[in-house]
């Protein structure tokens, strides 16, 4: 069990955490939690299995990188449309969900 | 009921994706031998940064767009009710803090710029640092929230993007897309670079001050 | 050694973002965030990429973390002018 393979499989308890997160919870900002838990976990298991023999790899990394920086904005837009979604209705959630 | 059904369909996917991890063989491709054979032809030293922004340039020029895109939507959605929540008090301490840490948060931006050729570091990291600057001096009512960006602005924003695609216009003759000629690789990874993290810096620094409410000195 | 380590930093990661989304005050599940977001930046460092931890040590958990912070305080003051 290299430390490649262990946080591979923790990145993928991490992706269905998350995923699970994300349907059940109702809340908006919960909801953007479990969704930034799952892309953490896939980006784990993206370097990860990448390594599983141990060696450093640049691609992957490079990737996550990238990916990092992308989420963050994601995050970012998503937080903007909660604030103006809550400025609207009044509302925590969805229509449909709580 | 739903509960339990997602629960339960979560354990099964973490389960079976753990299962065939554990049985996956050794990789058939060896990326990290290929990079490393031709990191003397990329410019620099470091085989991270090479990956970045000359073997996969193309993706790091597209995630600077959405970015940008990312950014649009913010200020688009972003508003601020006239009825602003009531000022708490200034604090000196943070403040005096904040004003120590800045200029020396803004040197380690530029040593994290140019270290990223040999070492860790390189344009992400950089702008990261600048964004964590800007959101201290706002945190500390030093700098105003930003509301609609003026010329300036705009212009340190389009930065990073403009630069690295007028030098991908210019390299378009080699060949491939952005594929930087040998002898010119180290110096033109370098100015994109410094564009990508003034722009990456301004972008995130964008993210939080076009939202934030705190009130102006 | 070396696996007893990572296999502690796996279970704490686990734990720290099982309790960012299960917490019942929002206020607890944010900084949990956080904390997950830092135990990511060890696991980096742990899985030979410094480059990402650094990053991940900026953005995931420092501007995320002060997004989110942000996002809650906006929230509560809604909530509490709309009654």
């Amino acid at each position: 069990m290299t430390t490649g393979l262990l946080f591979a499989l923790a990145g993928a308890a991490l992706f269905a955490m998350g995923a699970a997160g994300v349907v059940l919870l109702a809340q908006i900002l919960r909801r953007i939690l479990a969704f930034n838990v799952m892309g953490s976990g896939a980006f784990l298991a993206l370097v990860g299995l990448a390594q599983r023999d141990g060696a450093a790899d640049p691609v992957p990394q490079a990737m996550v990188l990238t990916g990092i920086v992308v989420a963050v904005a994601a995050t970012a837009l998503a937080l903007a449309l909660a604030r103006r979604y809550r400025a609207l209705t009044g509302r925590d959630a969805l229509a449909g969900d709580d | 009921m739903k509960r339990a059904a997602v629960t339960l369909a979560a354990l099964a996917f973490a389960g079976l994706t753990g299962a065939a991890m554990l049985e996956l063989s050794a990789p058939p491709v060896r990326l990290a031998a290929q990079v490393a054979a031709n990191i003397e032809r990329s410019g620099v030293a470091h085989p991270v940064t090479a990956v970045l922004l000359n073997f996969r340039g193309y993706d790091t020029l597209l995630e600077i767009a959405v970015l940008l895109i990312a950014l649009v939507g913010l200020t688009a959605v972003a508003r601020r009710d006239d009825a602003a929540p009531a000022p708490s008090a200034a604090e000196p301490v943070l403040q005096t803090l904040a004003r120590l840490a800045a200029p020396l948060m803004a040197l380690v931006a530029v040593y994290l710029l140019w270290a990223g050729a040999f070492r860790p570091g390189g344009a992400f990291q950089a702008g990261a640092v600048l964004a964590a600057a800007a959101v201290l001096l706002n945190l500390a009512r030093l700098l105003p929230a930003w509301t609609s960006p003026g010329a300036g602005l705009r212009w340190g924003l389009a930065a990073g993007f403009l630069v690295f695609l007028i030098v991908a216009a210019a390299t378009i003759g080699e060949g491939a897309l952005l594929q930087y000629p040998p002898a010119w690789a180290g110096g033109l990874i370098l100015a994109i670079e410094a564009g990508l993290a003034v722009s990456l810096g301004l972008t995130l620094a964008g993210l939080f001050l076009f939202l934030s409410e705190e009130e102006r000195p | 050694m070396n696996l007893a380590f990572d296999l502690l930093l796996a279970a704490t990661l686990l734990w720290s973002a099982w309790r960012a989304l299960a917490a019942p005050a929002l206020f607890r599940a944010v900084v949990m965030f956080i904390v997950f977001g830092l135990l990511m930046t060890l696991a980096w460092a742990r899985l030979g990429a410094p480059d990402i931890a650094l990053a991940e040590a900026a953005i995931g958990a420092g501007l995320t973390g002060a997004l989110l912070l942000d996002a809650l305080g906006a929230l509560r003051r809604r909530g509490e002018g709309k009654g």
